[in-house]
């Protein structure tokens, strides 16, 4: 059962071929069997998970199932759910168990899905291959000597390895569309604003934003329509009308304008990786689509202008773990400094610690106007290429990510060569635009590559059309890894 | 050396909403610790802040009272720091645009009026506080207060003594519990200030180095701690030594000031705008709502006190002290002339004050209403009783036995007028006292004294004194 879509999982629960018990059980015994070796999942507790499952079957005989009551999922370990320990990969966050849900489990809980587990992430979700979490790297099920990208690599790994059918991420740079690209899945980053960040711990809150991850478009659609919608704790919430996600997918994609930056096939983007995305914009020509050659002129200073803004935030995001009422604290101490600075030290992993030093830097006095001011105004240049962009055309597409998953240990030396990794995805956060990565292809080793897909703000329903249109003509997203399907 | 004083304060005032500024936390004085501490206000990992609109309208009704510019955006800033108080390990506050800039306050000092000048007025939230007595050695967190409204309310260096410091901070607290911002309560810590201080050589343009004073909650304190702040700083200039910035505490039972931390330990508290914050927009129609929900304002009914009934600036600072007292005397003095207005005034200021403070009572809880008060002044100014038979009335108002005219009724205390009757008792008085009448007829001005005495005994205070000195004089002269 656990090689089924969303959708196929709703047929057969809505049909009574199985119940959310027997399917929940299901994934907890593939879970059993290979996380061990995957890592995707920090915690387990079938006992609730099961509860949950059956509360939903419940529901279901009461006659009160909506399209998705009994299917379970994954939780990135960055969203809090009640009594569930919520560790953000983190040993600062180890001990904690979130006394409260996330707006986001709120939705998939009143949807009736079941949650299997919390997955792995790089820590506090600072990371593009899952290997700085405290709980140990995430191995790629296509190959475990690789990564699975991150941040939210716990839950593309679940995905692909068929240990949940989908999962909730989050994608402050990159983390929904990098790992999904890695791991040959599909991950949505939506409009900013468009989920509530309420209870999703915070890296650089003008940046975060949650979003599905799923074996197809259609069934991120399906969990879209689960996840998005407004939410008065979260003053960035936005406040529209609700939507159906799914409402345009079986539109034909004749006419669609292509945008192709050429900064997106300069050198830096690996060659194989480049020869599988233009072979899936060429099926896209096929299907009617036309090709744009745009421009984004920019985009070379995403990734510092990215890495001057994200840690400024983060420096005062992570201030909140300070050993006084939750969390890690050292044991033994001088005084108050003694105690901060031991906690933090030993609390926080290299890499969030070079994040909040480069953060707590450019926002220092004499600094400040140098490197923040100074990235803010580069940061609505780039937001204004794309503006320029749209006006030409309705899709930008190009790589996810510039080359297939790295070997484990490759880049973690060197974070200059980690952040390069997220090149692609970072101007799309700094935008607030709705970005995709779904499966087009291997490369010759047999990994995937994903497709990375830009919409106008707001135009997820037209993203999922474009994707979904091409899912029907092609099977890349129904690939499984050896031995998962 | 002549040195003058140049003061800036900057005022917290609490904002007098249900919730907190951020969150839905309960903002109610006196709770058991960490009880009124909800997620957002322990800054759990997740939580976001939601800003209340309640502090935003509160922050508008003074920027238009103290005919401030309200800007139309906003923000909020995190200022970064630690301490164990400070659950999210910045504050939330508005630093570079903050949605009150400029304005004025007038105080009154004696019988002149000054203007000052204000910076700004800023939202942000207060901390929690750390509780150092009984933990034995360990420190104790209560985080209650933390997400609590303030409004930081930003003077310029205008003050030039510690009386006008305590003049302003007097106004300042009477116009925030004015305008329903704030309720003023001191001991709880609604209302304190930090007082900028420094001196310079009288007639200088450079401003002195000035060292701050911090959270003075009590006007007494804040007149002793500056004018205790003002003779250190002389004398040690006098002495040679430099002033250096710096922060520092009042010590009420020392009457000293002592340094809590210099400019070389001042923080960088890396400030940037809050990104779970949306720029604070004030629209048009908004600030008209506000505008037309405020009352006029004390230095408005200070104008038309003086200019209805002829009240001395002091007199009319004093009735305007509170809107309760100004309710009060505009309703005991309404329709009077300027004689009896002023009675009415000083009555006010004067026994009516007096009582309420004996008896620990606000306005609101006088036990002589204001029409019941022009009762007594109108028997007063008509000449049916004197001033001084008046408090003995008052006092029986006071203790419930009636109004005015019945009191004077039922006790007789009618002032005697009818001359006859007066002439009946100046005789009588004549008779009795014929060492006194010699006296005066000896030229003993003070013998009239003790005749006309006499005379007010006999009528047990009720006769028309200016009466009984006519006719008295004129039946001595005889």
């Amino acid at each position: 059962m656990s090689n089924n879509t969303l959708k196929e999982l709703a047929a057969l629960l809505a049909s009574g071929t199985c119940s959310s018990a027997e399917l929940t059980q299901d994934f907890l015994n593939k879970i059993s069997r290979l996380n061990g070796d995957l890592g995707c999942f920090v915690t387990v507790d079938a006992e609730r998970s099961l509860a949950q499952a059956r509360a939903a079957d419940a529901q279901r005989a009461a006659g009160l199932a909506g399209p998705l009551t009994g299917i379970p999922l994954a939780h990135k370990d960055i969203f809090c759910v009640r009594d569930w320990l919520t560790t953000c990969g983190s040993r600062m966050l180890a001990n904690f168990v979130a006394p409260y849900d996330a707006h986001v489990v709120e939705r998939c809980n009143a949807a009736g899905m079941v949650t299997l587990g919390k997955t792995n992430m790089d820590e506090f979700a600072m990371g593009s291959s899952n290997e700085t979490s405290h709980f140990g790297p995430v191995r790629n099920p296509w190959q475990r000597n690789t990564v699975p990208g991150g941040s939210s690599g716990g839950s593309a790994a679940a995905v692909a390895a068929r240990l949940a059918p989908a999962a909730t991420g989050t994608d402050t740079g990159g983390s929904i569309r990098q790992p999904a690209a890695l791991t040959g899945i599909c991950g949505l980053k939506p409009t900013y604003g468009l989920v509530s960040r309420y209870g999703m711990i915070a890296f650089a809150s003008s940046l975060d934003q949650a979003g599905p991850m799923a074996r197809s478009a259609e069934d991120l659609a399906l969990m879209l329509n689960v996840m998005a919608g407004h939410d008065a704790r979260d003053s960035t919430s936005l406040e529209r009308p609700a939507e159906d996600y799914l409402r345009d997918l079986a539109r034909p994609v004749a006419g669609l304008r292509i945008g192709l930056p050429k900064e997106f096939f300069a050198s830096g983007l690996s060659p194989e990786v480049q020869r599988v995305v233009e072979s899936a914009v060429a099926e896209y020509e096929k299907l009617g689509a036309k090709v744009v050659d745009i421009s984004l002129p920019n985009m070379a200073l995403s990734v510092p202008v990215y890495y001057v803004l994200a840690p400024a935030e983060a420096s005062s995001n992570l201030s909140r773990f300070d050993g006084v009422r939750y969390g890690h604290r050292a044991a033994g101490y001088s005084d108050l400094s003694d105690m901060y600075m031991r906690t933090r030290a030993e609390g926080f992993g290299a890499e969030v610690k070079r994040r909040i030093l480069i953060g707590t830097y450019v926002l220092s006095h004499g600094y400040y106007d140098a490197y923040y001011i100074r990235a803010q105004k580069l940061r609505r240049l780039i937001a204004g290429d794309f503006t320029k962009a749209f006006q030409q055309c309705d899709v930008i597409m190009g790589p996810t990510s510039p080359t297939t998953a790295f070997q484990l240990g490759e880049k973690s030396a060197d974070p200059v060569q980690m952040y390069l990794s997220d090149i692609y995805t970072i101007a799309v956060n700094l935008a607030g635009l709705p970005g995709m990565s779904i499966p087009c292809g291997f490369d010759s080793g047999g990994l995937p590559v994903g497709l990375q897909i830009i919409g106008n703000y707001f135009s997820e329903a037209h993203m999922l059309n474009v994707a979904h249109q091409y899912q029907l003509d092609t099977d890349w997203h129904r690939r499984a890894p050896e031995g998962m399907a | 050396m002549q040195w003058e004083v140049v003061i800036g304060l900057e005022t917290h005032a609490q904002l007098s909403t249900v919730s907190k500024i951020f969150s839905g936390g309960s903002t109610a004085f006196g709770a058991a610790p960490n009880t009124q501490a909800c997620g957002v206000d322990i800054a759990l990992p997740g939580v976001l802040p939601v800003l209340n609109t309640g502090a935003v309208e509160r922050a508008i009704r003074f920027g238009l009272a103290v005919e401030a510019k309200i800007n139309p955006r906003s923000v909020f800033a995190r200022k970064n720091y630690f301490y164990p108080d400070l659950p999210k390990g910045y504050q939330i506050s508005q630093y570079e645009l903050p949605i009150v800039e400029g304005g004025t306050m007038t105080i009154v000092v004696g019988e002149t009026e000054k203007t000052i000048r204000l910076t700004r007025a800023h939202l942000e939230e207060d901390a929690g506080k750390s509780l150092h007595e009984d933990f034995h050695g360990r420190t104790g967190i209560d985080l209650n207060r933390a997400g609590t409204p303030l409004l930081e309310i930003v003077s310029e260096p205008d003050m030039r003594s510690a009386e006008e410091a305590v003049a302003y901070a007097r106004a300042l607290h009477t116009l925030v519990r004015w305008i329903d911002i704030c309720d003023g309560n001191m001991q709880e810590g609604s209302f304190r200030c930090d007082a900028n201080v420094s001196v310079r050589p009288a007639g200088a343009t450079a401003l002195g180095t000035r060292r701050e004073i911090k959270n003075l909650n009590s006007f007494r304190f804040l007149q002793q701690a500056i004018e205790y702040e003002i003779r250190w700083q002389i004398a040690e200039i006098e002495e040679g030594r430099a002033i250096q910035q710096a922060t520092v505490l009042f010590d009420p039972d020392t009457g000293e000031t002592r340094v809590m931390r210099t400019k070389e330990d001042a923080h960088d508290y890396r400030y940037f705008p809050d990104p779970d914050l949306l720029p604070l927009e004030v629209t048009a129609e908004r600030l008209a709502a506000v505008r037309a929900g405020l009352p006029p304002l004390p230095h408005m009914r200070r104008a038309q006190f003086s200019a209805d009934y002829g009240l001395t600036a002091y007199d009319a600072g004093l009735l305007t002290s509170s809107r309760e007292l100004a309710d009060y005397f505009s309703v005991a003095a309404a329709g009077a002339d300027g004689r009896t207005g002023k009675l009415c005034a000083n009555w006010v200021t004067g026994a009516l004050s007096a009582r309420l403070n004996e008896d620990g009572l606000d306005v609101a809880q006088s036990r002589v209403g204001a029409v019941e008060l022009r009762g007594l002044v109108d028997r007063i100014a008509d000449g049916t009783i004197s001033g001084k038979i008046a408090k003995d009335v008052f006092d029986a108002m006071w203790s419930g036995e009636g109004g005015a005219d019945a009191i004077i009724a039922a006790k007789g205390l009618q002032q005697i007028s009818d001359s006859g009757e007066i002439e009946k008792i100046v005789d009588q008085v004549i008779a009795a006292n014929a060492q006194q009448v010699a006296d005066f007829r000896a030229g003993k001005e003070k013998a009239f004294n003790s005749l006309v005495g006499q005379a007010m005994k006999a009528t047990r205070g009720k006769a028309n004194p200016k009466q009984v000195n006519e006719i008295l004089r004129r039946k001595l002269a005889l």
